[in-house]
């Protein structure tokens, strides 16, 4: 589904990311993790097409397009989806107008009929209900007053609106209570099916307690350095990074 | 953020939708301005003694008067003798039913989405149509002559009510207000006549669509509404012109008045048409409107939605006379491409207890440039005034201007009198977020300014509403670059 | 028959003033100073004496000062009978100061000067005209500029003395440098004083104007401050203004300043009949930072204006304005402030406010901030208030046991703190606090152990 070769990032001259390369097929669930400052956030980014990273070197092919080539909305068209560490808020335009946009904009791509108000109404109650989101939240302006946990809540509401092929949490752990946690990761757990795939960026492992990840990779100074399976979570977590550091020889 | 730019380009580059123009035969006078086109004006509108007078006085006092000079404006010269003071569509003495009017302007006023037909009358606003400063048709009338409201054209004021209009007429602005207060006073040929009569409140929308046709001309209507002690009215207020590449005048009077406890809406969606993407052609909006809060507990909104005209020189005030009287001045002020607005309000208060509130939004684009003007007096004896004015402006773009000019004068020690302004630019975080659940930039921005005009956007009535919000994202096509 | 009389403008006036004193104004003077002194009153007689209807005096009127003005003028220095040092004791206890005295605007001859680090200049404007007339010269004149404003012309018209100031490059002058300008006289005077401050690369300074007045004679002070800051050098302005209420402080401060400097100037004016502070900063060089602040505390029928304009032209750079009145009797008021945005000036921040109280019914507050952004890359804001005593917080505080005079100082002290706690001199602020406390209960407001009689 997803393909990175040799893919090099930098911000604002700074060079962040420094060779990744990583595969991702359906049906797969993949962590990348590491230490504070190690390029998980810029990969996210980069993947979105934030402008504010560039591209210096490297390949992206999104179900064989070359993603590099779209522009953030092509790929959130695509079936890239992206839920933001900290999410902004967006004042005096409402939740259900900007998810109505959205999804319709998204249907308008695909070639099929833009839902009626009632029936854009009633897919938005039943993905309330599964992600067991506030209904008030939705009548509120993007984002605007929402606690943390109500911002990361949103983020999976949306997820579930717009029914991405691929979806990336990028730190949607960070600033929850283990309620909120369970919520978020139930969420993205019922949203799952085959034919889709998603990464989980974090630092810590608290959020693969609940989505058991396939492949797990430590991203370190921009490129990956050891990928294994969920067992590196349980070793990363007793020794800490510091271990990946020795072993890299620092 | 070329990406970005380009695509602000596109989304700004759409264009001007209400540029066509009619072939309607006018009857019009020769070009300039004397006092003899004073007097021909006054005639051809078969107005009384006391209206001529009016006419004269002004006209005498305009000619010592000076073009106001210091508005954050670039007003290229004017001359005022190039201009046809009087340009009416041709017409039999009063249309008595919409099969009598002519086609082509049916069909304009339809182009324009005037509800001017049967099935549009459902929607239940009566409407005023305005054409080269000419009341073309007046619809509901009938209907609002049962609870004793008056809604014709100012011409027909003049005829039926003269003592009406010679009692408030001026009342608000006199003719030696300021300069094109004065030359309005002079020349103006028609426009829209209002009377609520005590205790009844208007049950639709009154409104009025202005537009200028003919070429060459000014546009220089008159709006007077009077509202008796307990009663309430909305008005709406919509103007349109076509495409020339040479710049056209409209230089308007707006009076209110309000009694006890009477209560006036004024919106106001502007839309003339604001020259081309190189700053060519396009209409100077040089209007005075203002409302006088005259009986106690009595309450005027100003509601606005700015976003055509070359040049926008504007500022609804409100006198608040009345004790306990309220005001209130919402605004939408857009500009893009080679647009100049100077545009805000006034709150002058007089009575005790008296509340005005001010909320401004500036959006500018292109190489625009857009300053809000205002002024908040509180008077010795204003006990207790209170106001509240909040300026926010946001920039699209590094060619334009913003610029923010409150004066505050406060003679009360129990008044409170807050004023805050800021000055950002577009976020690109909330572009970047839309555009990662799939919504275009173009999208995104309109979005983005109609979630920040929305608390003013709010004030309108609903259709008005959705109109302006459209209208917000089309003008904005090919802002930011 | 009456007699017919010739009606003379104050304008015509102050140019057979000018014309019959030029041989005594120039004295000492090179060709560009004497050529900046034609120049400016040229570009007076073009401005004239401004009235209401000129924008920027919108809120001060002049012209009623000038036309009843029948002032004598300092043209000379005023001999002087007695020893400053003795005089003239400061009362801020351990606040160690340089100080400099002015008597009527004239650079006071017994000031010393022997104390400061080698390069640095500290003499009177006059003689520096003659002893560094090319120092002088690349600064004098072009930070306050004479075709853009009445007053600023004036001054360069009359300017006979004042200070000039220069500090090497990596200087840095540890103690404050208080520059005591006082006005004495035995008849109603005119006085105009100039300095000029440059501070070289990576130096330090503080300087500390106090304005008192020493007779019950009526004063017009034209005082021009010119302030050059190099790169990365700071300068902190502290001013006080103390003087009677038959004193027209017409006083004005213009700055440029290069790369990464930094500047910080407090305006408290304690005292006076009308003081105008005119305070205008160009940043022209990036990063550059400047806080703007002031405190006027009117009573009796005194008139304050702050009139603060900031332009921003280079990239990066931060400004703050705060300042605030308290209007007693039935005292005036006003803030005109501007903060004008360049299209260069990417990422700049500039913030400004102006809060009022009005005491009585009497007192009025014009306030006129105002943002001119040609920019899309800015964070700009303005506010303004006009009010009273928050009566919540008087409440709680009353339903604490404090009675509601006290409660009321105490708000009112609050409310002036905020501008107060931004001075860096901390003898300084502490003595300031004291004084405005002083002033806000009613007591008289000179500084205590002072010798002087400012106060009629």
């Amino acid at each position: 589904m997803l393909i990175i070769k040799d893919l090099h990032a930098s911000v604002e001259g700074k060079e962040i990311l420094r060779g990744i390369n990583l595969t991702i097929n359906a049906g797969e669930v993949h962590a990348i993790m590491g230490p504070n400052g190690s390029g998980k956030s810029t990969l996210a980014n980069v993947l979105a097409g934030n402008t504010n990273y560039e591209v210096t070197k490297g390949e992206v092919t999104f179900n064989g397009k070359d993603l590099l080539e779209m522009s953030a909305d092509v790929r959130a068209k695509e079936g890239l989806f992206l839920s933001f560490q900290y999410p902004v808020e967006i004042p005096g335009v409402s939740m259900i107008n900007f998810l109505k946009t959205a999804v319709n904009e998204s249907r308008k791509y695909h070639q099929l009929k833009e839902l009626s108000a009632g029936d854009f109404l009633k897919v938005m109650r039943e993905k309330k209900e599964l992600v067991q989101i506030d209904s008030q939240l939705t009548n509120r302006s993007v984002n605007e007053g929402f606690s943390g946990g109500e911002k990361k809540k949103n983020e999976i509401f949306q997820m579930a609106m717009l029914e991405p092929k691929l979806a990336i949490l990028d730190e949607t752990d960070s600033g929850l209570d283990i309620d909120a946690l369970r919520i978020v990761a139930n969420g993205v757990n019922l949203l799952k099916k085959p034919e889709n795939a998603t990464i989980v960026v974090t630092h810590y492992q608290r959020l693969l307690d609940y989505i058991v990840p396939d492949h797990v990779h430590v991203l370190y100074k921009g490129q990956i350095v050891k990928s294994a399976g969920k067992e590196l979570v349980l070793e990363l977590e007793e020794k800490g990074y510091d271990w990946i550091k020795k072993e890299l020889g620092e | 953020m070329d990406n970005q730019n380009t695509l602000i380009n596109e989304v700004t580059d759409r264009d001007y939708r209400f540029g066509f123009v009619s072939d309607i035969a006018t009857d019009s006078i020769p070009k300039g301005l004397s006092e003899e086109v004073v007097r021909i004006i006054s005639a051809k509108k078969e107005e009384p003694e006391f209206m001529l007078e009016f006419r004269l006085k002004a006209y005498r006092k305009w000619l010592t008067m000076k073009m106001p000079d210091w508005a954050q404006l670039t007003i290229p010269e004017i001359d005022y003798q190039d201009i046809i003071y009087y340009a009416a569509p041709r017409q039999q003495p009063k249309y008595e039913s919409l099969d009598e009017v002519d086609p082509e302007l049916l069909s304009t006023f339809a182009k324009l989405g005037i509800p001017l037909e049967e099935q549009k009358m459902l929607a239940g606003v009566a409407v005023d149509a305005v054409m080269d400063s000419v009341s073309v048709k007046t619809t509901f009338k009938e209907n609002l002559a049962e609870l004793g409201i008056i809604f014709c054209s100012f011409s027909e004021a003049v005829k039926h009510h003269p003592d009406l209009v010679q009692k408030y007429l001026g009342m608000v602005v006199p003719p030696n207000d300021n300069f094109y207060a004065a030359l309005n006073c002079a020349v103006f040929s028609d426009g829209s006549f209002v009377y609520i009569p005590k205790g009844v409140r208007c049950p639709m929308e009154l409104s009025t669509y202005f537009r200028i046709n003919a070429k060459n001309t000014g546009q220089f209507e008159r709006t007077l509404i009077i509202a008796d002690s307990d009663s309430y009215v909305s008005y709406l207020e919509g103007c349109t012109a076509p495409m020339r590449d040479e710049n056209q005048l409209h230089a308007a009077v707006v009076e209110i008045i309000a009694l006890d406890r009477a209560e006036v809406k004024y919106s106001t969606v502007q839309n003339w048409y604001p020259g081309n993407k190189e700053g060519v052609g396009g209409i100077y909006n040089f209007v005075t409107k203002r409302g006088l809060c005259k009986g106690e507990y009595s309450k005027i909104y100003w509601n606005q939605v700015e976003t055509g005209s070359a040049i926008t020189w504007k500022y609804p005030s409100c006198i608040l006379a009345g004790d306990n009287s309220v005001a209130e001045f919402n605004s939408v002020a857009l500009t893009n491409n080679y647009q100049q607005a100077d545009t805000g309000t006034k709150m002058i208060h007089l009575g005790k207890n008296t509340k005005s509130t001010i909320v401004s939004k500036g959006i500018s684009a292109g190489h625009s440039s857009n300053s809000y003007r205002g002024l908040v007096r509180v008077a010795a004896k204003a006990e207790n005034a209170r106001n509240y004015s909040q300026c926010d402006s946001l920039l699209l773009g590094d060619h334009c201007g913003a610029h923010t000019f409150p004066y505050i004068e406060v003679g009360n020690q129990n008044s409170v009198v807050e004023h805050e302004a800021t000055t950002s630019k577009i976020g690109e975080d909330q572009i970047f977020y839309c555009n990662q659940r799939g919504i275009s930039t173009q999208d995104a921005i309109g979005m983005i300014v109609n979630g920040y005009a929305r608390e003013v956007i709010n004030k309108l009535p609903m259709e008005f509403a959705v109109e302006a919000q459209k209208l917000l994202q089309i003008s904005l096509e090919g802002s930011v670059g | 028959m009456t007699e017919s009389t010739i009606i003379e403008t104050a304008e015509q006036r102050i140019l057979q003033l000018f014309t019959e004193n030029k041989t005594l104004l120039d004295e000492g003077a090179g060709s560009l100073l004497r050529n900046h002194r034609e120049v400016s009153m040229k570009a007076f007689q073009r401005m004239g004496i401004p009235s209401r209807k000129v924008e920027n005096y919108k809120y001060t009127d002049l012209t009623k000062l000038f036309s009843l003005e029948n002032y004598n003028r300092a043209f000379r220095p005023t001999s002087f009978d007695f020893d400053m040092q003795e005089v003239f004791t400061c009362d801020v206890p351990e606040f160690d100061t340089h100080i400099l005295f002015h008597v009527n605007g004239w650079y006071f001859y017994q000031n010393r000067t022997d104390q400061f680090p080698k390069g640095t200049i500290i003499k009177s404007m006059k003689s520096a005209w003659k002893e560094n007339a090319e120092l002088v010269e690349t600064y004098y004149g072009k930070i306050a500029d004479s075709s853009a404003d009445p007053l600023v012309a004036l001054n360069g018209a009359f300017a006979q003395d004042g200070v000039f100031i220069y500090i090497p490059e990596h200087v840095v002058i540890e103690k404050p440098i208080q520059i005591i300008n006082l006005l004495r006289s035995d008849e109603d005077l005119y006085v105009t004083q100039r300095n000029l401050v440059v501070l070289g690369k990576n130096s330090q300074v503080k300087l500390m104007f106090c304005d008192h007045t020493l007779a019950i004679h009526s004063f017009v002070a034209n005082y021009l401050t010119e302030i050059f800051l190099g790169e990365d050098s700071i300068a902190d302005v502290y001013g006080i203004q103390n003087q009677h209420n038959g004193t027209a402080y017409l006083n004005g401060l213009f700055v440029h300043q290069g790369r990464n400097s930094q500047l910080i100037t407090n305006t408290i004016s304690l005292h006076g009949g009308i003081a105008r502070n005119h305070l205008h900063v160009d940043l022209l060089g990036e990063n550059a930072n400047a806080s703007l602040y002031g405190l006027t505390l009117t009573d009796k029928d005194q008139h304050s204006e702050n009139f603060t304009s900031i332009l921003h032209s280079k990239p990066g750079c931060h400004s703050n304005q705060i300042f605030k009145n308290v209007l007693d009797d039935s005292s005036t008021g006003a803030f005109t402030g501007r903060i004008h945005v360049l299209p260069g000036a990417k990422k700049t921040e500039a913030y400004q406010r102006n809060n009022s109280v009005l005491m009585t019914k009497a007192a009025k507050m014009n306030t006129k901030p105002q943002l001119v952004i040609d920019n899309d890359d800015v964070k700009c804001s303005h506010g303004a208030t006009v009010g009273q005593i928050n009566e919540e917080a008087l409440f709680y505080l009353m339903t604490r046991g404090i009675n509601e005079n006290e409660a009321r100082l105490m708000l009112m002290f609050a409310f002036a703190h905020e501008v107060l706690a931004n001075i860096r001199v901390e003898p300084l602020r502490q003595s300031i606090d004291r004084l405005v406390n002083k002033r806000l209960r009613g007591e008289v407001s000179r500084c205590h152990d002072c010798k002087l009689e400012c106060i009629r």
